[in-house]
Protein backbone atom coordinates (compact mmCIF):
# COMPACT_ATOMS: atom_id res chain seq x y z
CA UNK A 1 0.00 0.00 0.00
CA UNK A 2 1.05 3.49 -1.14
CA UNK A 3 0.28 4.77 2.57
CA UNK A 4 2.52 2.15 4.12
CA UNK A 5 5.15 2.82 2.40
CA UNK A 6 5.57 6.87 3.56
CA UNK A 7 5.00 6.06 6.93
CA UNK A 8 7.90 3.52 6.52
CA UNK A 9 9.89 6.66 5.08
CA UNK A 10 9.10 8.69 7.23
CA UNK A 11 9.33 7.10 10.60
CA UNK A 12 13.01 5.99 9.99
CA UNK A 13 14.21 9.42 10.57
CA UNK A 14 10.99 11.34 12.52
CA UNK A 15 10.23 8.57 14.68
CA UNK A 16 10.69 9.84 18.10
CA UNK A 17 8.11 12.87 17.67
CA UNK A 18 5.51 10.98 15.98
CA UNK A 19 1.86 11.42 17.63
CA UNK A 20 -0.36 8.80 16.39
CA UNK A 21 -4.16 8.24 17.03
CA UNK A 22 -4.78 4.60 16.00
CA UNK A 23 -1.06 2.89 17.50
CA UNK A 24 -0.75 0.05 15.36
CA UNK A 25 2.26 -1.67 14.91
CA UNK A 26 3.53 -2.60 11.42
CA UNK A 27 6.17 -5.48 12.81
CA UNK A 28 5.78 -7.50 9.56
CA UNK A 29 6.50 -4.94 6.85
CA UNK A 30 9.16 -3.43 9.04
CA UNK A 31 10.89 -5.98 10.65
CA UNK A 32 13.57 -6.45 8.52
CA UNK A 33 14.75 -3.12 9.27
CA UNK A 34 15.13 -3.93 12.78
CA UNK A 35 17.30 -6.68 12.14
CA UNK A 36 20.76 -5.39 13.11
CA UNK A 37 24.13 -7.37 12.99
CA UNK A 38 26.26 -6.96 16.47
CA UNK A 39 29.50 -8.13 16.05
CA UNK A 40 31.76 -8.58 18.91
CA UNK A 41 35.76 -8.09 17.05
CA UNK A 42 37.37 -8.86 20.66
CA UNK A 43 35.83 -12.30 21.27
CA UNK A 44 36.30 -14.20 17.81
CA UNK A 45 34.48 -17.10 19.40
CA UNK A 46 31.46 -14.80 18.92
CA UNK A 47 32.39 -13.55 15.59
CA UNK A 48 29.17 -14.77 14.01
CA UNK A 49 26.76 -13.72 16.26
CA UNK A 50 23.95 -12.16 15.44
CA UNK A 51 21.36 -10.01 18.01
CA UNK A 52 18.09 -9.13 16.78
CA UNK A 53 16.44 -5.99 18.48
CA UNK A 54 12.69 -4.94 17.80
CA UNK A 55 11.83 -1.30 18.98
CA UNK A 56 8.38 -1.51 20.71
CA UNK A 57 8.11 2.44 19.93
CA UNK A 58 8.01 2.23 16.27
CA UNK A 59 4.85 3.45 15.48
CA UNK A 60 2.97 4.61 12.01
CA UNK A 61 2.29 8.62 12.14
CA UNK A 62 -1.23 10.01 12.49
CA UNK A 63 -2.95 10.61 9.04
CA UNK A 64 -3.66 14.23 9.79
CA UNK A 65 0.13 15.54 10.47
CA UNK A 66 1.79 13.00 8.86
CA UNK A 67 3.42 12.23 11.43
CA UNK A 68 4.94 15.84 12.02
CA UNK A 69 4.65 17.60 15.22
CA UNK A 70 5.30 22.01 15.04
CA UNK A 71 6.71 22.84 18.41
CA UNK A 72 7.81 26.16 18.32
CA UNK A 73 11.19 26.83 19.33
CA UNK A 74 11.97 29.91 21.64
CA UNK A 75 15.33 31.77 20.76
CA UNK A 76 17.50 32.52 22.94
CA UNK A 77 19.65 36.00 23.31
CA UNK A 78 22.82 36.26 25.39
CA UNK A 79 22.41 38.93 28.06
CA UNK A 80 25.11 42.27 27.20
CA UNK A 81 27.93 41.94 29.48
CA UNK A 82 28.81 44.98 31.77
CA UNK A 83 30.71 43.47 34.33
CA UNK A 84 34.04 44.51 33.21
CA UNK A 85 35.21 45.26 36.83
CA UNK A 86 34.81 41.17 37.35
CA UNK A 87 36.44 39.88 34.34
CA UNK A 88 37.16 41.22 30.57
CA UNK A 89 36.77 39.48 27.02
CA UNK A 90 39.82 37.81 26.00
CA UNK A 91 40.91 40.43 23.03
CA UNK A 92 41.13 38.48 19.63
CA UNK A 93 44.52 39.81 19.10
CA UNK A 94 45.75 38.32 22.55
CA UNK A 95 44.22 35.23 21.88
CA UNK A 96 46.11 34.96 18.18
CA UNK A 97 49.89 35.46 20.02
CA UNK A 98 48.88 32.87 22.03
CA UNK A 99 47.91 30.21 20.06
CA UNK A 100 51.58 29.44 18.55
CA UNK A 101 52.38 28.43 21.90
CA UNK A 102 49.48 26.45 22.21
CA UNK A 103 49.60 24.53 19.22
CA UNK A 104 53.50 24.04 18.26
CA UNK A 105 55.38 25.90 20.15
CA UNK A 106 54.84 24.07 23.46
CA UNK A 107 58.80 24.28 24.69
CA UNK A 108 59.64 24.52 28.59
CA UNK A 109 60.80 27.96 28.95
CA UNK A 110 63.41 26.67 31.31
CA UNK A 111 64.59 23.95 29.18
CA UNK A 112 67.92 25.01 28.16
CA UNK A 113 69.28 22.17 25.84
CA UNK A 114 66.81 22.48 22.95
CA UNK A 115 65.14 24.55 20.71
CA UNK A 116 62.23 23.99 21.76
CA UNK A 117 62.99 25.56 25.36
CA UNK A 118 64.45 28.29 23.84
CA UNK A 119 61.89 29.96 21.61
CA UNK A 120 59.46 29.93 24.59
CA UNK A 121 62.11 31.76 26.67
CA UNK A 122 62.69 34.23 24.28
CA UNK A 123 58.60 34.74 24.10
CA UNK A 124 58.76 35.07 27.57
CA UNK A 125 61.66 37.39 27.85
CA UNK A 126 59.92 39.87 24.93
CA UNK A 127 56.15 39.53 27.25
CA UNK A 128 58.27 40.31 30.02
CA UNK A 129 59.70 43.82 28.23
CA UNK A 130 55.99 44.11 27.39
CA UNK A 131 54.45 43.94 31.05
CA UNK A 132 57.62 45.77 32.37
CA UNK A 133 56.87 48.63 29.82
CA UNK A 134 53.21 49.26 30.92
CA UNK A 135 54.48 50.30 33.90
CA UNK A 136 57.89 52.15 33.37
CA UNK A 137 59.96 49.50 35.35
CA UNK A 138 63.00 47.00 34.21
CA UNK A 139 62.03 43.58 33.10
CA UNK A 140 64.12 42.00 35.51
CA UNK A 141 61.56 43.25 38.37
CA UNK A 142 58.60 41.43 37.18
CA UNK A 143 57.75 38.34 38.31
CA UNK A 144 54.94 36.23 36.21
CA UNK A 145 52.50 34.42 38.96
CA UNK A 146 49.35 32.98 38.96
CA UNK A 147 46.90 36.25 39.47
CA UNK A 148 46.73 39.45 41.31
CA UNK A 149 45.58 37.30 43.95
CA UNK A 150 48.83 35.34 44.42
CA UNK A 151 50.73 38.41 43.66
CA UNK A 152 49.00 40.10 47.01
CA UNK A 153 49.39 37.17 49.12
CA UNK A 154 53.53 37.17 47.90
CA UNK A 155 54.23 40.44 48.37
CA UNK A 156 52.23 40.88 52.15
CA UNK A 157 53.52 37.70 53.29
CA UNK A 158 56.85 37.41 51.40
CA UNK A 159 58.26 41.04 52.74
CA UNK A 160 56.17 40.58 56.63
CA UNK A 161 57.86 37.41 56.61
CA UNK A 162 61.39 38.49 55.55
CA UNK A 163 61.45 41.32 58.05
CA UNK A 164 59.75 40.01 60.90
CA UNK A 165 62.44 39.75 63.00
CA UNK A 166 62.38 43.68 62.96
CA UNK A 167 58.69 44.59 61.40
CA UNK A 168 55.65 43.51 63.24
CA UNK A 169 53.41 46.07 61.67
CA UNK A 170 51.30 46.59 58.56
CA UNK A 171 48.75 48.99 57.26
CA UNK A 172 46.11 48.76 54.79
CA UNK A 173 43.06 50.08 54.12
CA UNK A 174 39.21 49.19 54.86
CA UNK A 175 38.34 49.17 51.31
CA UNK A 176 41.05 47.29 49.76
CA UNK A 177 40.23 43.36 48.07
CA UNK A 178 39.58 40.45 50.03
CA UNK A 179 42.66 38.32 49.47
CA UNK A 180 45.04 41.51 50.78
CA UNK A 181 42.39 41.58 53.72
CA UNK A 182 42.60 38.12 54.09
CA UNK A 183 46.43 38.04 53.69
CA UNK A 184 46.50 40.90 56.82
CA UNK A 185 44.24 38.29 59.00
CA UNK A 186 46.45 35.70 58.50
CA UNK A 187 49.39 37.78 59.63
CA UNK A 188 47.25 39.10 62.47
CA UNK A 189 47.25 35.51 63.36
CA UNK A 190 50.82 34.96 63.17
CA UNK A 191 51.37 38.15 65.73
CA UNK A 192 51.36 41.12 63.40
CA UNK A 193 50.14 44.17 63.80
CA UNK A 194 47.80 45.45 61.51
CA UNK A 195 46.08 49.03 60.99
CA UNK A 196 42.77 49.20 58.54
CA UNK A 197 42.54 52.69 57.65
CA UNK A 198 39.42 54.67 57.49
CA UNK A 199 38.32 56.39 53.99
CA UNK A 200 36.23 59.71 53.78
CA UNK A 201 32.74 59.32 52.61
CA UNK A 202 34.14 59.81 49.05
CA UNK A 203 36.29 56.72 49.09
CA UNK A 204 39.64 58.44 49.38
CA UNK A 205 42.31 57.63 52.26
CA UNK A 206 43.44 60.76 54.10
CA UNK A 207 47.59 61.18 53.94
CA UNK A 208 47.23 62.99 57.25
CA UNK A 209 46.12 59.97 58.69
CA UNK A 210 48.48 57.50 57.00
CA UNK A 211 51.24 59.37 57.84
CA UNK A 212 50.43 59.04 61.39
CA UNK A 213 49.62 55.49 61.20
CA UNK A 214 53.56 54.68 60.03
CA UNK A 215 55.49 53.53 63.10
CA UNK A 216 58.88 52.61 63.36
CA UNK A 217 58.19 48.92 62.72
CA UNK A 218 55.68 49.35 59.91
CA UNK A 219 57.21 46.94 57.88
CA UNK A 220 54.66 47.46 54.51
CA UNK A 221 51.61 49.52 53.88
CA UNK A 222 49.70 48.16 51.24
CA UNK A 223 46.81 50.33 49.05
CA UNK A 224 45.07 49.78 46.07
CA UNK A 225 45.39 52.26 42.86
CA UNK A 226 41.67 51.71 41.78
CA UNK A 227 38.99 50.32 43.77
CA UNK A 228 37.63 47.30 42.02
CA UNK A 229 34.11 47.87 43.66
CA UNK A 230 33.24 51.94 43.08
CA UNK A 231 36.38 52.76 40.89
CA UNK A 232 38.40 55.10 42.75
CA UNK A 233 41.92 55.94 42.30
CA UNK A 234 44.04 56.86 45.69
CA UNK A 235 46.65 59.06 45.01
CA UNK A 236 49.45 56.71 44.62
CA UNK A 237 51.95 59.45 43.88
CA UNK A 238 51.63 60.83 47.57
CA UNK A 239 50.80 57.82 49.11
CA UNK A 240 54.54 56.56 47.79
CA UNK A 241 56.38 60.03 48.51
CA UNK A 242 55.18 59.72 52.31
CA UNK A 243 56.20 55.88 52.24
CA UNK A 244 59.54 56.46 50.99
CA UNK A 245 59.96 59.38 52.98
CA UNK A 246 59.36 57.30 56.59
CA UNK A 247 61.09 54.16 54.49
CA UNK A 248 58.06 52.24 54.27
CA UNK A 249 57.74 49.62 51.76
CA UNK A 250 54.45 50.30 49.67
CA UNK A 251 52.71 47.91 47.95
CA UNK A 252 49.87 48.97 45.39
CA UNK A 253 47.17 46.43 44.12
CA UNK A 254 46.94 47.76 40.26
CA UNK A 255 45.10 44.88 39.09
CA UNK A 256 42.31 47.30 38.06
CA UNK A 257 44.40 50.14 36.89
CA UNK A 258 47.46 48.83 35.00
CA UNK A 259 46.39 49.28 31.21
CA UNK A 260 43.74 51.59 31.94
CA UNK A 261 45.33 54.79 33.41
CA UNK A 262 48.92 55.75 33.17
CA UNK A 263 51.14 54.08 35.46
CA UNK A 264 54.67 54.76 36.27
CA UNK A 265 56.08 52.85 39.64
CA UNK A 266 59.44 55.20 39.47
CA UNK A 267 57.63 58.07 39.90
CA UNK A 268 54.88 56.73 42.08
CA UNK A 269 57.42 55.38 44.27
CA UNK A 270 55.96 51.92 44.16
CA UNK A 271 57.75 48.95 45.69
CA UNK A 272 56.06 46.40 44.87
CA UNK A 273 52.76 46.04 42.51
CA UNK A 274 50.31 43.62 41.22
CA UNK A 275 49.15 42.97 37.88
CA UNK A 276 46.36 40.24 36.71
CA UNK A 277 45.82 39.31 33.04
CA UNK A 278 41.93 38.68 32.81
CA UNK A 279 41.51 42.58 33.72
CA UNK A 280 43.14 43.76 30.60
CA UNK A 281 41.80 41.67 28.01
CA UNK A 282 44.42 39.24 28.68
CA UNK A 283 43.66 35.65 30.14
CA UNK A 284 42.31 34.08 33.21
CA UNK A 285 45.33 32.14 35.01
CA UNK A 286 48.43 34.48 34.70
CA UNK A 287 49.46 37.45 36.85
CA UNK A 288 52.40 39.94 37.53
CA UNK A 289 54.18 41.42 40.20
CA UNK A 290 56.50 44.16 40.12
CA UNK A 291 59.37 44.26 42.69
CA UNK A 292 61.62 46.43 42.91
CA UNK A 293 65.48 45.92 42.84
CA UNK A 294 67.01 49.25 44.08
CA UNK A 295 66.55 49.72 46.90
CA UNK A 296 65.84 46.50 46.78
CA UNK A 297 62.70 44.57 48.58
CA UNK A 298 63.45 41.17 49.68
CA UNK A 299 60.41 38.64 49.87
CA UNK A 300 60.55 35.16 51.45
CA UNK A 301 59.25 32.99 48.78
CA UNK A 302 55.92 31.10 49.71
CA UNK A 303 56.02 28.43 47.16
CA UNK A 304 59.23 26.25 47.48
CA UNK A 305 60.43 24.52 44.35
CA UNK A 306 62.86 24.90 41.12
CA UNK A 307 63.76 28.23 41.66
CA UNK A 308 61.83 29.59 38.48
CA UNK A 309 61.67 33.61 38.84
CA UNK A 310 64.61 34.71 40.73
CA UNK A 311 63.18 31.82 43.21
CA UNK A 312 60.70 33.59 44.33
CA UNK A 313 57.90 31.87 42.39
CA UNK A 314 59.19 28.21 41.65
CA UNK A 315 56.77 26.72 39.03
CA UNK A 316 56.61 26.46 35.47
CA UNK A 317 56.26 29.68 33.61
CA UNK A 318 52.98 29.24 31.37
CA UNK A 319 54.50 30.22 28.32
CA UNK A 320 51.09 30.67 26.01
CA UNK A 321 49.53 32.65 29.04
CA UNK A 322 52.51 34.46 29.78
CA UNK A 323 52.73 35.79 26.42
CA UNK A 324 48.75 36.42 26.67
CA UNK A 325 49.81 39.08 29.19
CA UNK A 326 52.65 40.92 27.43
CA UNK A 327 50.40 41.42 24.30
CA UNK A 328 47.67 42.94 26.33
CA UNK A 329 50.30 44.86 27.79
CA UNK A 330 51.28 46.27 24.57
CA UNK A 331 48.02 46.72 23.14
CA UNK A 332 46.81 48.21 26.45
CA UNK A 333 49.56 50.78 26.12
CA UNK A 334 49.37 51.16 22.69
CA UNK A 335 45.33 51.77 22.96
CA UNK A 336 45.39 53.53 25.71
CA UNK A 337 44.19 57.09 24.90
CA UNK A 338 41.66 55.89 22.46
CA UNK A 339 39.74 53.66 24.89
CA UNK A 340 40.24 56.03 27.92
CA UNK A 341 38.21 58.54 25.58
CA UNK A 342 35.84 55.90 24.32
CA UNK A 343 34.82 54.85 27.95
CA UNK A 344 34.56 57.94 29.22
CA UNK A 345 32.04 58.75 26.63
CA UNK A 346 30.04 55.66 27.24
CA UNK A 347 30.13 56.14 30.63
CA UNK A 348 28.77 59.99 30.55
CA UNK A 349 26.37 58.61 28.15
CA UNK A 350 25.39 55.99 30.80
CA UNK A 351 24.90 58.49 34.03
CA UNK A 352 23.22 60.75 31.76
CA UNK A 353 20.83 58.44 30.32
CA UNK A 354 20.10 57.50 33.83
CA UNK A 355 20.39 60.05 36.04
CA UNK A 356 18.12 62.21 33.75
CA UNK A 357 15.24 59.87 33.85
CA UNK A 358 15.18 58.21 37.13
CA UNK A 359 15.40 60.45 40.41
CA UNK A 360 17.56 59.77 43.73
CA UNK A 361 20.55 58.04 41.75
CA UNK A 362 23.68 58.13 44.08
CA UNK A 363 27.18 57.92 42.15
CA UNK A 364 29.16 56.28 44.75
CA UNK A 365 33.15 57.66 45.07
CA UNK A 366 34.94 60.63 44.55
CA UNK A 367 33.57 62.10 41.31
CA UNK A 368 36.97 63.67 40.54
CA UNK A 369 38.97 60.72 41.32
CA UNK A 370 36.95 57.56 39.88
CA UNK A 371 37.52 55.78 36.90
CA UNK A 372 35.08 56.12 34.27
CA UNK A 373 34.96 52.92 33.46
CA UNK A 374 33.34 51.84 36.89
CA UNK A 375 29.90 53.36 37.84
CA UNK A 376 29.04 52.30 41.14
CA UNK A 377 25.56 53.38 41.72
CA UNK A 378 23.09 53.22 44.42
CA UNK A 379 18.95 53.57 43.44
CA UNK A 380 17.35 54.36 46.46
CA UNK A 381 14.24 52.77 47.79
CA UNK A 382 14.93 49.83 45.99
CA UNK A 383 17.01 46.69 46.49
CA UNK A 384 20.01 46.41 43.60
CA UNK A 385 19.80 42.27 44.37
CA UNK A 386 16.11 42.49 42.78
CA UNK A 387 16.95 45.41 40.27
CA UNK A 388 19.67 43.02 39.07
CA UNK A 389 17.25 39.79 38.54
CA UNK A 390 14.91 42.04 36.85
CA UNK A 391 17.94 43.28 34.62
CA UNK A 392 17.94 39.59 33.13
CA UNK A 393 19.08 40.99 29.86
CA UNK A 394 22.31 43.00 31.26
CA UNK A 395 24.99 41.00 33.36
CA UNK A 396 25.60 43.05 36.29
CA UNK A 397 27.07 42.93 39.71
CA UNK A 398 26.18 44.81 42.71
CA UNK A 399 29.58 44.49 43.88
CA UNK A 400 32.80 42.21 44.25
CA UNK A 401 32.63 39.09 42.01
CA UNK A 402 33.81 37.18 45.08
CA UNK A 403 31.36 37.83 47.13
CA UNK A 404 28.51 38.16 44.99
CA UNK A 405 26.86 35.18 46.19
CA UNK A 406 25.96 36.66 49.44
CA UNK A 407 23.04 39.15 50.20
CA UNK A 408 24.96 40.64 52.27
CA UNK A 409 25.86 44.48 51.58
CA UNK A 410 29.03 45.41 50.19
CA UNK A 411 31.87 46.10 52.63
CA UNK A 412 33.52 48.69 50.47
CA UNK A 413 30.53 50.71 50.35
CA UNK A 414 29.89 50.27 54.44
CA UNK A 415 33.16 51.54 54.76
CA UNK A 416 32.41 54.58 52.81
CA UNK A 417 29.67 55.46 55.55
CA UNK A 418 26.84 55.04 52.88
CA UNK A 419 23.68 53.90 54.97
CA UNK A 420 22.50 50.42 54.73
CA UNK A 421 19.69 51.44 52.60
CA UNK A 422 22.04 52.49 50.12
CA UNK A 423 24.42 49.87 50.55
CA UNK A 424 21.65 47.53 49.95
CA UNK A 425 20.62 49.28 46.63
CA UNK A 426 23.51 49.42 44.65
CA UNK A 427 24.43 48.14 41.16
CA UNK A 428 27.97 48.16 39.48
CA UNK A 429 28.54 49.60 35.39
CA UNK A 430 31.32 47.94 33.95
CA UNK A 431 32.54 50.20 30.67
CA UNK A 432 35.59 48.48 28.76
CA UNK A 433 36.96 48.38 25.03
CA UNK A 434 34.38 46.18 23.40
CA UNK A 435 30.93 48.56 24.90
CA UNK A 436 29.32 50.14 22.61
CA UNK A 437 26.92 53.04 22.27
CA UNK A 438 23.98 50.52 21.60
CA UNK A 439 24.76 48.56 24.91
CA UNK A 440 24.80 51.38 26.96
CA UNK A 441 21.41 52.73 25.42
CA UNK A 442 19.36 49.34 25.98
CA UNK A 443 20.85 49.58 29.23
CA UNK A 444 19.68 52.91 30.35
CA UNK A 445 16.26 51.69 29.02
CA UNK A 446 16.19 48.48 30.49
CA UNK A 447 17.42 50.14 34.09
CA UNK A 448 14.82 53.39 33.36
CA UNK A 449 11.79 50.79 33.19
CA UNK A 450 12.58 48.65 35.84
CA UNK A 451 13.52 51.39 38.64
CA UNK A 452 10.66 52.83 37.80
CA UNK A 453 8.72 49.10 38.17
CA UNK A 454 10.28 48.35 41.29
CA UNK A 455 9.85 51.95 43.17
CA UNK A 456 5.98 51.19 42.46
CA UNK A 457 5.94 47.91 44.40
CA UNK A 458 7.80 49.69 46.79
CA UNK A 459 6.29 50.97 50.04
CA UNK A 460 9.23 53.04 51.22
CA UNK A 461 9.39 54.96 47.22
CA UNK A 462 5.10 55.32 48.77
CA UNK A 463 5.94 56.97 51.50
CA UNK A 464 8.56 59.10 50.50
CA UNK A 465 6.13 60.23 47.63
CA UNK A 466 3.91 61.12 50.46
CA UNK A 467 6.48 63.58 52.53
CA UNK A 468 6.94 61.18 55.15
CA UNK A 469 11.35 60.89 56.54
CA UNK A 470 11.96 57.35 56.35
CA UNK A 471 14.97 58.10 59.25
CA UNK A 472 12.19 59.39 61.15
CA UNK A 473 10.60 56.17 61.50
CA UNK A 474 11.00 53.73 64.43
CA UNK A 475 11.36 50.13 62.58
CA UNK A 476 11.70 48.18 65.47
CA UNK A 477 11.49 48.41 69.14
CA UNK A 478 15.43 48.28 70.57
CA UNK B 1 55.92 44.73 -1.73
CA UNK B 2 58.64 41.92 -0.98
CA UNK B 3 61.18 41.98 1.71
CA UNK B 4 64.96 43.22 1.58
CA UNK B 5 64.18 44.97 -1.20
CA UNK B 6 64.02 48.99 -0.48
CA UNK B 7 60.42 49.89 -0.38
CA UNK B 8 58.38 52.16 -1.81
CA UNK B 9 55.60 54.02 -0.40
CA UNK B 10 52.79 52.02 -1.66
CA UNK B 11 49.89 53.48 -4.04
CA UNK B 12 46.61 55.04 -2.61
CA UNK B 13 45.10 52.21 -4.34
CA UNK B 14 46.88 49.83 -2.03
CA UNK B 15 45.76 51.10 0.59
CA UNK B 16 42.09 51.92 -0.11
CA UNK B 17 42.16 48.26 -0.93
CA UNK B 18 43.83 47.32 2.18
CA UNK B 19 40.95 49.60 4.01
CA UNK B 20 38.33 47.78 2.20
CA UNK B 21 39.58 44.33 2.69
CA UNK B 22 40.33 45.08 7.03
CA UNK B 23 36.45 46.39 6.93
CA UNK B 24 35.11 43.29 5.86
CA UNK B 25 37.39 41.02 7.16
CA UNK B 26 36.18 42.71 10.71
CA UNK B 27 32.76 41.56 9.67
CA UNK B 28 33.57 38.39 9.96
CA UNK B 29 33.73 37.57 13.80
CA UNK B 30 30.54 36.14 15.24
CA UNK B 31 30.71 38.20 18.27
CA UNK B 32 28.68 41.25 18.45
CA UNK B 33 31.38 43.45 20.32
CA UNK B 34 34.77 41.92 18.85
CA UNK B 35 32.80 42.75 15.27
CA UNK B 36 31.98 46.19 16.05
CA UNK B 37 34.62 46.73 18.01
CA UNK B 38 37.14 45.86 14.64
CA UNK B 39 35.42 47.82 12.65
CA UNK B 40 35.24 50.77 14.56
CA UNK B 41 38.96 50.92 15.44
CA UNK B 42 39.84 50.11 11.56
CA UNK B 43 37.70 52.77 10.30
CA UNK B 44 38.81 55.48 13.15
CA UNK B 45 42.83 54.17 12.72
CA UNK B 46 42.70 55.10 9.15
CA UNK B 47 40.73 58.59 9.55
CA UNK B 48 43.06 59.93 12.08
CA UNK B 49 46.37 58.74 9.71
CA UNK B 50 44.36 59.98 6.62
CA UNK B 51 46.70 63.01 6.32
CA UNK B 52 49.98 61.21 6.93
CA UNK B 53 52.88 62.23 4.39
CA UNK B 54 56.03 60.57 5.97
CA UNK B 55 57.18 57.97 3.46
CA UNK B 56 58.41 55.59 6.39
CA UNK B 57 55.83 56.38 8.88
CA UNK B 58 53.03 55.55 5.69
CA UNK B 59 54.95 52.03 5.19
CA UNK B 60 54.97 51.37 9.07
CA UNK B 61 51.30 51.54 9.55
CA UNK B 62 50.42 49.73 6.00
CA UNK B 63 52.59 46.63 7.13
CA UNK B 64 51.01 47.30 10.44
CA UNK B 65 47.38 47.04 8.62
CA UNK B 66 48.89 44.29 6.75
CA UNK B 67 49.31 41.88 10.00
CA UNK B 68 46.44 42.94 11.58
CA UNK B 69 44.17 41.84 8.63
CA UNK B 70 45.91 38.33 9.03
CA UNK B 71 44.96 38.33 12.20
CA UNK B 72 41.35 39.66 12.24
CA UNK B 73 41.11 36.62 8.91
CA UNK B 74 42.24 34.13 11.79
CA UNK B 75 40.52 35.50 14.84
CA UNK B 76 37.11 36.02 12.73
CA UNK B 77 37.12 32.34 11.33
CA UNK B 78 38.23 31.03 15.01
CA UNK B 79 35.62 32.94 16.47
CA UNK B 80 32.83 31.08 14.14
CA UNK B 81 33.96 28.00 15.57
CA UNK B 82 32.65 28.68 18.58
CA UNK B 83 29.99 30.86 18.17
CA UNK B 84 27.19 31.03 20.97
CA UNK B 85 23.78 32.94 21.19
CA UNK B 86 23.43 36.62 19.52
CA UNK B 87 23.31 39.54 22.36
CA UNK B 88 20.13 40.93 23.19
CA UNK B 89 21.12 44.06 21.42
CA UNK B 90 21.51 42.51 18.24
CA UNK B 91 17.70 41.50 18.36
CA UNK B 92 16.72 45.24 19.07
CA UNK B 93 19.29 46.49 15.89
CA UNK B 94 17.29 43.86 13.97
CA UNK B 95 14.03 45.01 14.83
CA UNK B 96 14.88 48.54 14.34
CA UNK B 97 15.92 47.90 11.25
CA UNK B 98 13.30 45.78 10.19
CA UNK B 99 10.61 48.77 11.27
CA UNK B 100 12.46 51.27 9.37
CA UNK B 101 12.39 49.29 6.15
CA UNK B 102 12.73 51.74 3.27
CA UNK B 103 14.82 50.39 0.50
CA UNK B 104 18.36 49.75 0.74
CA UNK B 105 18.87 51.05 4.60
Amino acid sequence: MNFISLSRLLTRNFNYNLVSKKRHLNQGSISNLLKRNYTAATVPDQYASTVTVTTPTFITPSPDSLGFEETKVKKTYRPIYLDMQATTPTDPRVLDAMMPYFTQQYGNPHSRTHAYGWEAEKAVEKAREYVADIIGADPKEIIFTSGATESNNMSLKGVARFYKSSKKHIITTQIEHKCVLDSCRVLGEEGFDVTYLPVKTTGLIDLDVLAESIRPDTAIVSIMTVNNEIGVTQPIEEIGRICRSKKVFFHTDAAQAVGKIPIDVNKMNVDLMSISGHKIYGPKGIGALYVRRKPRVRLEAIQSGGGQERGLRSGTVPTPLVVGIGEACRIAKEEMKYDTERVRKLSQRLINGITSKVKDVVRNGDQNAVYPGCVNLSFAYIEGESLLMALKDIALSSGSACTSASLEPSYVLRALGADDDMAHSSIRFGIGRFTTEQEIDLVVDRVVKHVDKLREMSPLWEMVQEGIDLKSIQWSQH
Amino acid sequence: MSAGIQQSVPSRAYILNLYHSLLRASRSFSNYNFRDYAYRRIRDSFHQHKNETGPTKIIELVKNAEKELEVIKRQGYLNNLYAVDKLVVEEEINEKKATRFRGDN
